[in-house]
């Protein structure tokens, strides 16, 4: 799908929204399966409590983000050149303001509950 | 003069910087993506709300009390059914073939009201137990995440059945073609965010 594919012969292309989404049974199918198989094992660690709980949230976090991508790739078909490179450009630009949102407020709200524990001698405050 | 014999010198051609390749024709697609990325942060705040809310339980009853993760293994795996027949009617679409279009969309649809269904009968599994969004704040953050990707799901459903009947009447044309694309970004968008809500919600809520 890069510039190069594009010559002045490809008129199909301005008419046809879908010219630029090569969709295939192979895509969507190895996408299925893997987004399955991200999702049946966190499932799966979870009900049967395989693992201690702290390291299964890190895990099913991992798995999370690692399934997310899956998705972004076989079933969005993000990639650096659908509509020139702007929508991945907006993506990076959303993700990397929702990560400042998420972890902002995690933090800020953690510190916020710290402090306002009721603090029985204030001169530990100091 | 420099200039001048370097374009015309050897009878080489001039360079230009748009080489013809492609520039969108139109920007839906990319206006619409753009759009996907404001729900994107419409979540984020539902999240990051849930994020500092999900353990303020006011004594009530917690995730692992509440969650029946059974229930929500069969509504993520609906959802991601929904997934892949939304693939295979965009694959209809480029065969040209208004028939699959029309049959893998009815899927589509039907596995997206058994999810909605599925929720409609937690949600009133969880207010009859008395855990209502009035309960506690963790209440309040799941109901608001929750419910706000349940109607995003509803209104997703009332669109395929729009395009369906669009469909059906005009046949694949550019402009159909191009609403079923939105509308799978929009399918596809909604099962990547039920990802987040499954791990971060419901798995996370039980551990």
């Amino acid at each position: 799908m890069g510039a190069q594919n594009h010559g002045h012969d490809d008129h199909g292309h301005h008419d046809d929204p879908l010219a630029e989404y090569h969709v295939s049974y192979k895509g969507y199918i190895v996408g299925f399966l893997l987004a399955a198989i991200l999702t049946i094992i966190p499932f799966w660690l979870v009900m049967a409590k395989v693992l201690p709980a702290d390291m299964t949230k890190l895990i099913i976090l991992v798995f999370a983000a690692v399934q997310i991508v899956v998705h972004m790739v076989y079933f969005l078909h993000m990639n650096g050149k659908v509509e020139s490179g702007w929508s991945m450009l907006s993506l990076i630009f959303t993700v990397v303001f929702v990560a400042i949102i998420l972890a902002g407020t995690v933090w800020v709200m953690y510190h916020m509950n710290i402090n306002m524990m009721p603090v029985h001698d204030m001169n530990s405050m100091r | 003069m420099q200039a001048t014999h370097t374009l015309n010198g050897a009878g080489a051609a001039p360079v230009f910087y748009d080489d013809g390749s492609h520039h969108p024709q139109q920007g839906t697609l990319l206006g619409f993506w753009i759009y996907l990325m404001s729900d994107l942060l419409i979540f984020a705040a539902l999240f990051a709300t849930f994020a500092v809310l999900g353990r303020s339980y006011a004594a009530g009853p917690s995730g692992a009390d509440l969650f029946d993760l059974k229930l929500v293994a069969i509504n993520t795996a609906l959802l991601l059914f929904s997934s892949i027949t939304y693939g295979f009617a965009m694959i209809g679409a480029q065969q040209g073939s208004k028939k699959l279009v029309l049959g893998w969309l009815a899927i589509t649809g039907l596995l997206g009201l058994a999810f909605v269904g599925v929720e409609l009968y937690e949600f009133a599994h969880l207010i009859h137990e008395g855990a209502n969004w009035q309960r506690s704040a963790f209440l309040s953050s799941f109901f608001a995440l929750v419910s706000t990707h349940g109607l995003h799901v509803s209104f997703g459903i009332i669109w395929l059945v729009v395009l369906m009947v669009q469909v059906g009447k005009l046949g694949l044309t550019v402009e159909n073609k191009r609403r079923l694309m939105c509308l799978s970004m929009f399918w596809h968008f909604l099962d990547l965010v039920w990802i987040g809500v499954f791990t971060f919600v419901y798995l996370m809520g039980v551990l």
